[in-house]
């Protein structure tokens, strides 16, 4: 955890603040209300005390008043004092319900900005951030502030509050006693505070051990196999036992100073309690203050009320300053800069007029315009959509510092099959990440039908480009929900259908529920063969005219892949697509293939040419390289 | 989490709860010292009120300030021998509960270190990481709510309930009835609640799932403009969480009210009885009164302590549960008696062999396998996903045992070697591998550990290593991140082969090692081992054809039993199999690249 000041962390507290009272100003109002009332009617029980004693039993007890008089008042007060406290059990149980609608409202309100705001990033902020991260937003760091909106912050205006009022009450009961029990809480706040930051350094110290612990834990956890190979049991716990040690002493350290805290508020509440009884009655018999036995008892024990809030609020404090840093976590993803889209260029249907002109239609019809909307005036063209994709001496790299494409130049005419083949590392799929903008390039210029691709808008642009990726993703959900994902208003049949193109269709039916079979875990109970052919059938229910197929076929064995394939094959057909390749048959009957090496195109031309050429393609093709 | 809560056996508490005391081991004194010291803290505090009585009704009554002062020095001294005795206990509760749990760490880690294969895939990695972590974490709370607060709640209120008794049993009734009553209530509302928020985190965990499968998977949902539809989606299940978290939470909050409730019945009752008690029978006095006022929060309040922790005890029962399982698991393969010590050759012989994974279902992954393979062969192995290559391979250094047959390397069974030295000698370079924090020296050092720089520069050379090592600014002490996330896949691959190396094994392993390394790469690899070990028997497995094709005999695998096995030549002309496979990889579709990318997002 990066060190940062308290009062850092102070600025994205209220922001929680601002984010309640966004929504929720009149529940606030009204809990704060409704705890300062209920309050008042707690500290009437506590007063009674001083009635029940000074005006009832006392008077009665010497004769001033009849016995049966008496009673007859006091069942009386009694009563009034039954209602108050009715009314204020009513009122605690109103103030917490509403604060659940507070809390858990605002949780909703955060998930929801948190999720809306995490999809518009771009890409790279994935690449750049680990998914546990990112996970842990959401699980935990959501929860702390639940813990914040829930019960921190009720719990000190409550604390607040009782405070206040029972030292006004204090103050009019006896202002001399009141001296003694403040300068016996200034004695306990003076060592709880000391005591505070101890606890926190040695927390810091802990927290430290733990991330020490847990790093390494993790690590050989996950090579515990490799571990086990090389013999390396011993010198493994070697390590551990010694980080682990380290752990239990700073723990040890840091739990015994918040162990203490708790007895030391409590027994000097007990203190206060005892000096404060001697002092007042040593007093009011020697007749130095003017205090009735009622008033001392009740004294007493608003004493008490008096240090429990306060010691309330310093256990409060860790929990604030942890929700702190969760809310610093929250509001830093939902700060992220969402993906940028300043393009303006359309995809819509559109119905070829008689005289060969666009007309824009809602339904679908096959056919594809851009609907361009000219800046320098009202009017708008529509241009059918072909599917060429040129680039122009493009450079990218993921950071700037570090180039990895180089002045890449090419031409994909509509309908065409452009494969790239290379080694590791070489920029194929980076290249494609740039045809549908899940990155923007830093020179030169990437055109769609002869419109730059950053004046198309990047949901337009990626409807129109079906991908089907390197890393196979799947849904929780059913098999048929995970086809119609390429195409939410897909009938059955449709996706069925797709399915049989991309030769899905036959081990689905063998399904134990077929294509209501549900995924769960990203499709773990399928074998990747069979996940690969269901995101090719995803892909074709989309429809899309432009295909860009990244597949990822090396663990997929020979006899699974020929079916694959065939599925690419069949979904190629009549769409301008680009291939990143791994077998031959695919890269054979392209109409361009593209060899690429660390980032640059080497050579260019259909595989014929290639292997005239005797160059990297020969190379690969016939694996004759040693010593090339 | 609850995922995994979900497929634990129910465990029986009592041997959960044996076997983890085990681990107090040396905390044992402040396991103790830290519930006395609770107790004396408790008595101490209760005697305050007590005390207090005899002041008001010996002292202020009477208007006698030397009584006033002698009781309040007795309470001041309560007072302080209470702080010492809390003190004392807080700091024994530290000590006791963060030495239990270093103990509990470091015997799980232990266990592990043990496991064989088996064990480990019986618990995921993640699994075993949450144990070690989270879950002692857990149990450590709970070890020092144990001592502290749940010892000191049912004292309090015993305490309490005795010395409201000894100062007046008629009215002391009247907290019977209100406990009994509360106690019901409380325990009432606590069984709905689990209920509803069992309800709750299912549901959580679900929502939680969702956003990790967006975050992995945010590829494709920008490839297909699914944004919208998946804010939709989640807000829809945001929406259903929050209604069950309402509707869980509207049980808890019942709590304080309910406890107000009681405690200001009591207050009444006692006022109006009290008040009789004293004016009319004379029976009680004005001092007494008060300190049974004192008594009913006490009461009440450790009532409301205990339902607390028994939520919180539920809580951590589960990680208590998962943490016996991995102290219970018995490793499955040990070191035998009398072992033998040195590892004569290189050759291997799979005697009739046939395996099958524990956890799988039940059928044999490996039928009747009989091999046999002299030292300083090299072996090609191919065959289909799931056709056996892996465990095959993965029996030579006893990374499993078999069901039948019998594995030999030297001649000898592997089941009689020292594990430590079988497993020097049959170096593997596994699939799924990784590097560690640390330099690619000290990675490669793994292999052989007082290796010098000349050594490990030899081994990287052999392994086509160096190249990229030498453009590196560090060079040797470059630092490989965890995990090994700063080099490329190729690169980690031939870094595992270089550390495999290093061991100068008599067999080497290489389970599809070189699937991130161009082929042109992967072939001088295969030269280099030709040249610099000639003695080690080799066994490569591997999708390329081209990887294998040069082998001295080549095992073709089709659902865990051989369906060929022999040189190139021959399997081309009698094995179907192995014909197919070369047709598609060199005519039909050679294989150009090799997806670096495979995988990496799983780590």
């Amino acid at each position: 955890m990066p060190k940062q000041s308290l009062k850092g962390q102070g600025v994205y507290l209220m922001r929680v603040m601002k984010t309640v009272m966004a929504h929720y100003t009149p529940h606030v109002i009204a809990v704060v209300l409704l705890i300062i009332a209920s309050t008042w009617c707690t500290l009437q029980s506590t007063l009674f005390t001083q009635t029940l004693i000074d005006s009832h039993i006392l008077p009665m007890l010497s004769g001033a008043v009849e016995v049966t008089e008496g009673f007859a008042s006091l069942a009386a007060a009694l009563t009034r004092l039954a209602l108050i406290l009715g009314v204020g059990v009513i009122l605690i149980w109103s103030s917490n319900r509403i604060m659940i609608n507070v809390s858990q409202g605002t949780m909703l309100r955060l998930r929801k900005e948190l999720f809306g705001n995490m999809e518009k990033l771009p890409i790279s902020y994935f690449d750049t951030h680990a998914h546990g991260d990112i996970m842990s937003v959401y699980t935990n760091d959501v929860d702390t502030l639940r813990q914040l909106i829930g019960q921190s912050i009720p719990t000190f205006v409550d604390s607040m509050v009782t405070v206040v009022m029972t030292f006004v009450s204090m103050v009019t009961m006896s202002w001399h006693l009141t001296i003694v029990s403040l300068v016996m809480i200034g004695v306990t706040m003076l060592v709880s505070a000391k005591l505070a930051a101890r606890a926190g350094k040695g927390f810091v110290a802990q927290q430290k051990c733990l991330g020490a612990l847990n790093g390494y834990v993790e690590e050989m956890m996950t090579g515990q196999r490799v571990v086990k190979v090389f013999n390396h049991e011993e010198k493994s716990l070697e390590q551990f036992r010694q980080l682990n040690e380290e752990m239990r002493d700073a723990a040890s350290t840091a739990n015994a100073t918040v162990n203490v805290m708790g007895p030391i508020n409590n027994n000097f509440g007990h203190i206060s309690y005892v000096v404060c009884a001697v002092i007042g009655a040593a007093a009011s018999i020697a007749g130095l203050i003017p205090l009735s036995l009622g008033s001392l008892v009740t004294f007493l024990s608003l004493n008490r009320n008096f240090s429990r809030p306060i010691s309330q609020l310093s256990q409060q404090m860790n929990s604030i300053v942890m929700a702190m840093a969760g809310a610093r976590r929250v509001f830093e993803l939902m700060d992220e800069k969402p993906e940028t889209d300043e393009g303006y260029v359309q995809l819509v249907n559109a119905r070829e007029n008689p005289d060969g002109s666009l007309t824009e239609t809602e339904e679908r019809t096959g056919v594809w315009a851009w609907k361009h909307p000219h800046r320098d005036g009202s009017e708008t063209t529509y241009t059918r959509l072909q599917g060429s994709v040129t680039f122009n001496d493009v450079d990218f790299g993921y950071v700037p510092e570090k180039t990895v494409l180089h002045n890449i130049t090419l031409y994909a005419m509509p309908g065409q099959k452009i494969a790239f083949v290379g080694g590791t590392g070489a920029g194929k799929t980076t290249i494609t990440n740039l045809i549908n903008r899940f990155y923007d390039i830093q020179d030169g210029k990437i055109r769609y039908d002869e419109i730059n691709v950053n004046k198309i808008k990047k949901a337009d642009l990626r409807r129109s480009l079906g991908m089907v990726l390197q890393d196979t993703h799947l849904f929780t959900g059913t098999v048929m929900e995970n086809i119609r994902y390429g195409r939410l208003d897909a009938t059955d049949e449709e996706c069925m259908e797709a399915a049989r193109l991309a030769n899905a269709d036959g081990f689905i039916r063998r399904l134990p529920d077929g294509y209501q079979t549900l995924l769960r875990g990203d499709g773990a109970n399928l074998s990747q063969g069979q996940r690969q052919l269901l995101a090719i059938a995803r892909a074709a229910v989309a429809d899309p005219p432009c295909l860009i197929l990244d597949e990822a076929t090396s663990s997929i064995d020979t006899r699974t892949e020929a079916l694959v394939q065939q599925g690419m094959d069949a979904l190629m057909r009549d769409r301008t697509t680009f291939v990143i390749a791994h077998r031959l048959s695919t890269v054979r009957n392209s109409d361009c293939i593209m060899v690429l090496e660390q980032g640059r195109i080497i050579e260019r031309g259909t595989h014929d040419q290639l292997i005239a050429q005797k160059g990297k393609y020969y190379e690969l093709y016939t694996g004759n390289a040693i010593g090339a | 989490m609850t995922q995994t809560a979900q497929t634990e056996r129910t465990g029986r508490p009592v041997g959960t709860v044996r076997r983890l005391a085990g681990y107090i081991r040396q905390y044992k004194l402040p396991s103790i010292l830290t519930p006395a010291c609770m107790a004396g803290e408790v008595f101490m505090e209760m005697l305050i009120p007590f005390v207090m009585a005899s002041l008001i009704d010996k002292g202020i009554t009477p208007g006698n300030v030397g009584e006033v002062i002698r009781y309040g020095l007795i309470m001041l001294l309560c007072a302080f021998a209470s702080l010492a005795f809390g003190v004392l206990g807080g700091r024994f509760g530290a000590k006791a509960s963060t030495g239990f749990a270093a103990n509990l760490r470091n015997g799980m880690y232990e266990t592990i270190q043990r496991y064989s294969f088996a064990n480990i895939d019986k618990f995921s990695t993640a699994g075993l990481i949450t144990r070690l972590t989270t879950d002692v974490t857990n149990v450590q709370n709970a070890y020092q709510m144990i001592l502290r607060i749940a010892v000191r709640a049912p004292l309090t209120f015993i305490s309490a309930m005795i010395m409201c008794f000894a100062t007046n049993a008629r009215l002391s009734s009247i907290f019977l009835i209100a406990v009994v009553f509360l106690s019901l209530c409380l325990g009432l509302i606590v069984k709905m609640a689990t209920k509803r928020f069992s309800e709750v985190f299912t549901r959580y965990d679900d929502v939680n799932a969702s956003v990790q499968e967006n975050v992995s998977a945010i590829r494709v949902v920008k490839a297909f403009v699914r944004e919208e539809y998946e804010n939709s989606k989640f807000s829809k299940a945001a929406e259903n969480l929050y209604r069950l978290f309402v509707r869980a939470e509207k049980i808890v909050v019942l709590n304080s009210p309910l406890m107000m409730l009681v405690v200001y019945v009591c207050i009444i009752m006692l006022s109006w009885l009290g008040a009789r008690q004293i004016v009319v029978e004379g029976t009680l006095t004005t001092g007494e009164l008060t300190s049974m006022f004192s008594y009913v929060m006490s009461v009440l309040m450790s009532l409301m302590m205990l339902s607390m922790i028994f939520v919180m005890l539920t809580m951590s029962a589960a990680g208590a549960r998962r943490i016996a399982e991995v102290l219970s698991e018995e490793p499955d393969i040990e070191n035998p008696e009398n072992p033998v010590m040195r590892v004569p050759s290189g050759d291997i012989d799979f005697d009739h062999v046939t395996f099958a994974y524990k956890q799988g279902s039940g059928e044999a992954t490996l039928k009747d396998i009989d091999l046999h393979i002299r030292s300083g062969e090299t072996i090609g192995i191919i065959g289909g996903t799931g056709s056996g290559k892996s465990s095959l391979v993965s029996l030579i250094s006893r990374l499993y045992d078999v069901r039948e047959g019998a594995v030999r390397v030297g001649g000898v069974d592997v089941r009689k070697y020292d594990l430590e030295v079988l497993r020097d000698n049959v170096s593997v370079v596994l699939q799924k591998n990784v590097l560690f924090a640390g330099t690619i020296l000290d990675n490669l050092r793994w292999g052989k550990e007082d290796a010098t720089l000349e050594e490990c520069q030899a081994a990287c050379r052999a392994a086509c290593a160096d190249e990229f090592i030498d453009r590196f600014p560090d060079g040797y002490e470059t630092r490989i991140e965890q995990g090994g996330n700063n080099v490329s896949g190729g690169q980690k691959q031939r870094l595992c082969i270089a550390r495999a190396l290093l061991k100068s094994p008599k067999v080497l392993i290489l389970d599809d090692s070189t699937s991130a390394v161009d082929t042109a790469t992967d072939a001088k690899i295969r030269k280099a081992f030709r040249e610099v070990i000639p003695g080690t028997t080799k066994l490569i497995i591997a999708q390329r054809i081209s990887s294998v094709q040069d082998a001295d005999r080549i095992l073709v695998l089709e659902n865990g039993e051989v369906n060929g096995f022999g040189t190139h030549e021959e399997l081309l002309e009698n094995n179907e199999i192995y014909r197919e496979i070369y047709t598609t990889q060199t005519e039909g579709g050679g294989d150009f690249d090799s997806p670096d990318r495979k995988g990496g997002d799983e780590v």
